[in-house]
């Protein structure tokens, strides 16, 4: 038997998480097969190709592929599925639009966004906005799932030489079509890999104090913002940014929680960050629960004063 | 157009939910529930369909116990036309809601079926994809607009770093995003009026679906707090605190 990755990218570059998959994938120990699928993607079949613990990088190139349509992926998935017991990647939207598809073609259960691997087919994963966790046990023979993979270190860049081989992918499903993609550009990392992240609530009032506020902070640090969902909603900051149940899940060494209350909709994607700072005027907010360091401050005077006192 | 919005009983998303005693299972009698609200963002897509004129009926499904007859009664308020409930007492999995919503489009043959993306309390996030695939039609998760133009839905959804357009051919699965629109609030008449439209009661097992559990659920626990946190009186002690004891270099 062999355990199945399917890996993330833009075409350019690996997401990161698919490093973490990857060692999340060790557990079966069983030979562990990537499945890359695009057009033109040399560079990341060669980003992985040294990765520890990759015994075959198994490469589907076709056009159709480059807009990784979950209908086109899916189909690709099943039609190598009989080789693999398990098959599994990263939670995030690219997976959680994919595998459900994929897994229902199988007729197998999916388990989405495991934080812990128990057995074989044990796992552990949270329910209700990360309130309760439950244990569940696979009784399918194929498993399929998305691991939270700030649960998993990255597997080492070097190490590993991976077998590579090229397979046909089945056709266009020509029913959804592509159209375009409005991806943000930003100088700040990816909020999802991001060492630290500076996120604002709804205190910060509006746009305009959301960016005056937070990006010289976020700069000086190297910092991703990132956002509540009443932050989202109220206009102060683009959707992209909204970690939580809904949003990015994230979990940096350094978060920053900047007039966030602490919704568990809201902690649910970042308690799991190794050092949590919260600012927030009102001593009684529940973020101070999962905070490391609590400072009950005036943020708009607080945060400039952190920002100039730091290199 | 016809339209199938599936919708969910929940507990409401502000109510901590808690283990029962003998952690096999989360304690809900007697809290408050409600439709989930992702499934709210589906059937207020499906009537804004339906008043720029390009959908013609709207048919609210729920899945459960006769219970779920007022998630029902909400979905036909919002101006749903006519409801299904698909009785059953059985825990069910995301496979198995998919496959039974599956046998409701046999049924009813829809051109769209809406749904939430996720629901708040098993947070799997998968029947839409799942029964997308079932049926072989086209999916468009975490739709955040949505248009129908030349008989091509247009469906923006929402991303990781940003968002994408996809165009899909009819007939169609899309989850709804919370950010698709403002659910309408449900005024106190059209809750009367709602009284008056039909909810037909289908027994899920004479769907004649595999509503078999594939994951066996071992037990409930809570997840570990986070160590205990300190507070800081000032911006001085606080970077004090993260370069000398955490180790960041600031």
């Amino acid at each position: 038997m062999s355990v199945l990755v399917l890996a993330e990218h833009n075409g350019k570059q690996l997401n990161p998480a698919t490093l973490q998959a990857i060692t999340a994938a060790q557990f079966w120990q069983a030979p562990v097969h990537v499945l890359v699928a695009g057009n033109n993607i040399d560079s990341i079949i060669e980003s992985l190709a040294t990765v520890k613990g990759v015994a075959k990088i198994i490469k589907a190139e076709a056009p159709h592929l480059v807009s990784q349509l979950a209908e086109d992926l899916a189909n690709l998935i099943v039609s190598i599925s009989a080789d693999y017991e398990v098959i599994l990647a990263a939670h995030s939207s690219f997976s959680r639009n994919t595998l459900p598809r994929a897994a229902a073609r199988l007729d197998v259960a999916m388990i989405s966004d495991v934080l812990e691997i128990k057995t074989e087919n044990t796992y552990v994963r949270s329910i209700y906005a990360g309130n309760i966790l439950t244990h569940i046990q696979s009784q399918d023979t194929l498993q399929v799932l998305t691991l939270h993979s700030s649960r998993f270190i990255a597997a080492s860049l070097q190490g590993g030489t991976a077998e590579i081989i090229s397979i046909s992918a089945p056709n266009a499903f020509a029913k959804t079509r592509w159209v375009s993609a409005n991806h943000v550009q930003s100088d700040r990392p990816a909020l999802g890999s991001a060492k630290v992240v500076v996120s604002g609530g709804r205190s910060l009032g509006s746009a305009e104090c959301f960016e005056q506020v937070l990006s010289p902070l976020a700069a000086k640090l190297g910092a991703a913002l990132g956002a509540t969902r009443a932050a989202v909603d109220a206009g102060y900051a683009p959707n992209e940014l909204q970690v939580g149940q809904t949003g990015v899940v994230v979990a940096p060494e350094l978060y920053f929680a900047v007039g966030i209350s602490g919704a568990v909709q809201h902690t649910y994607g970042m308690k799991d960050s190794r050092i949590v700072v919260a600012i927030n005027q009102d001593p009684e907010a529940p973020i101070f629960k999962v905070a490391d360091y609590g400072l009950v401050a005036d943020l708009f005077t607080a945060i400039p004063a952190i920002t100039a006192s730091i290199k | 157009m016809k339209i199938v919005v599936a919708i969910k009983r929940v507990v409401d998303y502000n109510v901590k939910v808690r283990i029962n005693a003998d952690g096999s299972d989360v304690a809900i009698n007697g809290v408050k529930m409600g439709i989930n609200p992702f499934d709210e963002n589906a059937i207020e897509a499906a009537l804004q369909l339906k008043e720029q004129g390009k959908a013609t009926e709207i048919i609210a499904v729920s899945l459960g116990g006769s219970v779920n007859q007022d998630v029902l009664r909400h979905a036909l308020a919002m101006g749903a036309d006519r409801a299904i409930l698909v009785e059953t007492e059985t825990k069910l999995q995301p496979l198995a809601v998919a496959k039974l919503l599956q046998a409701i489009v046999a049924q009813e043959k829809p051109d769209l079926i809406l749904l939430g993306k996720q629901a708040i309390d098993d947070d799997a996030g998968q029947a839409g994809q799942m029964l997308a695939a079932l049926l072989d039609y086209p999916q468009a998760t975490f739709a955040s607009s949505l248009h129908l133009e030349n008989n091509e839905l247009l469906v923006t959804r929402e991303i990781d770093g940003g968002t994408e357009t996809i165009a899909l051919n009819l007939p169609a699965v899309v989850t709804a995003d919370l950010r698709l629109n403002n659910p309408r609030f449900v005024k106190l008449p059209n809750l009367m009026m709602a009284r008056k439209k039909p909810i037909t009661s289908i027994a899920a097992t004479d769907l004649g679906v595999d509503m078999a559990s594939r994951l066996k659920l071992l037990k409930m626990t809570e997840p570990a707090p986070r160590k205990p946190g300190m507070m800081v009186s000032s911006v001085e002690q606080l970077l004090r605190q993260l370069r000398d004891h955490e180790g960041i270099n600031l």
